[in-house]
């Protein structure tokens, strides 16, 4: 290490020789970190589906082409690709009003899903007593009572459709994250109450890590689930105008017999149900990399 | 220190885990508790650390249980796999609110009285048997402990790494003079480590002989090859041997007695 005296001596060329020393190892950083990207992107993982994507799509084609099906049963996937380039700024606009449903309605979820978990794992009477009315929103289907639920918004269809979509996505939250919050290591459990902890002691340093496994696996799960709330409440409101999402377009599709739209549409909603997962998924491993087993990458 | 008089513990399901438990804790000795499966070892060191209730006799400490602290060093070494070893170290400190730099520089030499210096930043995932329980033990120490209770801590552990704990830990208790209760199943250990091995007996857990080990501390390795060493450990096990036999007998008598039924 120089000293703060010689550090002073140093010459200007001296300076911008280390200036360019550091400039060529963050780009060399950088270009590993491009090549790690693409070792990672031309991996078997991604390769394999690809591949056999590619082909499922290429059968499609070739089968609808082959046996001269009209476009109104089943249009070929160059004609799909083709109307969401071509309505795309129809289906933009819709696509995004249902992706900020379906995300509110997971942000609501999981705040509110972790506060009950939370809630619940203070007492077993708190569990025992409200635990079935958590289950009772997990086997009410929504289209049943979807209807209700905008009628009583019936000011506000943005919130009748975020509730929806929130009473899919809430149960597996709550579910999982109390199973986590009650499967803490006995032992560990022990060490806080013999160092005197508190409740908030051990809620924060002991409970709500050790669970984290377990809300991240209910987050991906609730991911999709406040996807398909959010379509399955669009159908029940059938919202038009600068409210419609994708459902609606869908509907639409289907009324007009537009069938290449509707399913331009559904691929739009499988990609953001892949995506929402895609993403929950990296956010887990990101979390947990350092010690779960299920995001730690293990070497024999 | 702390003396148990009479206790007994018997469990919501009706087992009686002790009964008539006598024993005192002398200060800056190892008290080895040694016994078969199920006879309360654990259940003694779970009521001394306050975490059951007795159900009869009392536990009697020189000042009040709250004065005093305790460490507990588990079967398993029970760390949290999502912190790192400092952090894991440190937080018998942090549950006690003592700062972050004080609870940092005591965890560090806590580490290092442990051998584990360089692993300050590692995760128990990374870590072997033999190093998690080195983590383990350094937690307990680390708010230095008037009584330490070490509940089977290297049973899981391979005879060289378990050799070379026994050794250091005899090595720490003798440079801070620490008052350690250690239950194990290995007689060899009980008596390599103790100042005194007290013999258990099972169903239901009762106390049936105290050896007094009564060699220097701390001990070389080359004491395992003495002459002393085996007389000790021949002591020990004749007493294990006469405290299983009756309630062996009686087992066996009531198998006997089902199968003539059975027949």
């Amino acid at each position: 290490m120089l000293s703060h005296a010689e550090e002073k001596t140093k010459s200007p060329s001296v300076k911008h020789a280390d200036a360019s020393s550091l400039e060529v190892r963050a780009s060399g950083r950088l270009s590993n970190q491009l090549l790690r990207w693409a070792q990672s992107a031309v991996s078997a993982d991604v390769l394999a589906p690809l591949g056999v994507g590619l082909l499922m799509l290429t059968l499609w084609e070739v089968g609808v082409r082959i046996t001269e099906t009209p476009p109104f049963l089943l249009p070929g996937p160059v004609l799909v690709f083709q109307t969401l380039i071509q309505d795309w700024a129809i289906l933009w606009p819709s696509w995004l009003i249902t992706l900020k449903i379906a995300m509110t309605a997971l942000l609501a979820a999981t705040v509110s899903g972790l506060f009950v978990a939370v809630l619940f794992a203070q007492s077993k009477w708190i569990e025992r007593s409200f635990f079935p009315y958590a289950v009772l929103l997990q086997t009410t289907p929504v289209v049943a009572i979807a209807p209700l639920i905008i009628i009583w918004l019936k000011d506000n269809t943005f919130a009748a459709l975020v509730v929806c979509a929130w009473i899919v996505a809430f149960f597996p939250i709550v579910s999982n994250t109390v199973l986590g919050l009650n499967s803490v290591n006995p032992s560990l459990v022990n060490l806080f109450k013999m160092n005197k902890a508190t409740r908030w002691q051990t809620l924060l340093h002991l409970r709500l890590p050790s669970s984290l496994p377990y809300f991240l696996s209910g987050l991906r799960i609730s991911g999709g689930l406040a996807l398909i709330g959010a379509v399955v409440a669009e159908f029940v409101a059938g919202a038009g105008g600068t409210q419609a999402g994708l459902a609606y377009q869908i509907l639409m599709a289907g009324y007009n017999l537009k069938i290449p739209r509707m399913f331009a549409a559904l691929i739009l909603i499988t990609c953001s149900g892949v995506a929402i997962f895609t993403a929950l998924t990296a956010l887990s491993n990101y979390l947990l990399k350092d010690w779960h087993a299920s995001a730690v990458k293990h070497e024999n | 220190m702390l003396t148990l008089s009479q206790v007994g513990k018997t469990y919501a399901n009706g087992t009686v885990a002790l009964q008539d438990f006598n024993l005192t804790v002398t200060p800056g000795t190892i008290t080895s508790l040694v016994g078969p499966s199920g006879c309360g070892k654990s259940t003694v060191l779970r009521l001394v650390a306050g975490l059951g209730d007795t159900t009869s006799g009392r536990l009697t400490w020189q000042a009040s249980r709250n004065r005093h602290r305790l460490s507990y060093v588990f079967q398993e070494a029970a760390l949290m796999p999502w912190a790192t070893v400092i952090d894991n170290i440190r937080l018998p400190l942090k549950l006690a609110n003592v700062s972050k730099r004080d609870a940092l520089k005591a965890a560090s030499e806590a580490i290092a009285q442990v051998g584990l210096q360089g692993f300050e930043h590692a995760y128990p995932r990374e870590l072997s048997g033999g190093m998690k329980m080195r983590v383990s033990i350094a937690r307990a120490l680390v708010n230095r402990p008037d009584i330490l209770l070490m509940d089977e801590p290297f049973g899981a552990l391979d005879e060289m790494t378990r050799s070379k704990l026994n050794q250091e830990l005899l090595t720490l208790q003798h440079q801070q003079t620490l008052t350690i209760l250690f239950v194990t199943h290995s007689i060899y250990e009980a008596v390599y480590l103790g100042h005194r091995v007290v013999v258990m007996a099972a169903q239901p857990g009762r106390v049936v002989s105290t050896v007094p080990i009564e060699s220097v501390h701390p001990r070389g390795v080359d004491y395992r090859t003495s002459a002393q060493y085996n007389r000790y450990c021949q002591q020990v096990s004749h007493c294990l041997a006469q405290a299983a036999a009756p309630s062996d007998l009686q087992t066996q008598t009531m198998e006997e007695d089902s199968f003539a039924v059975a027949r």
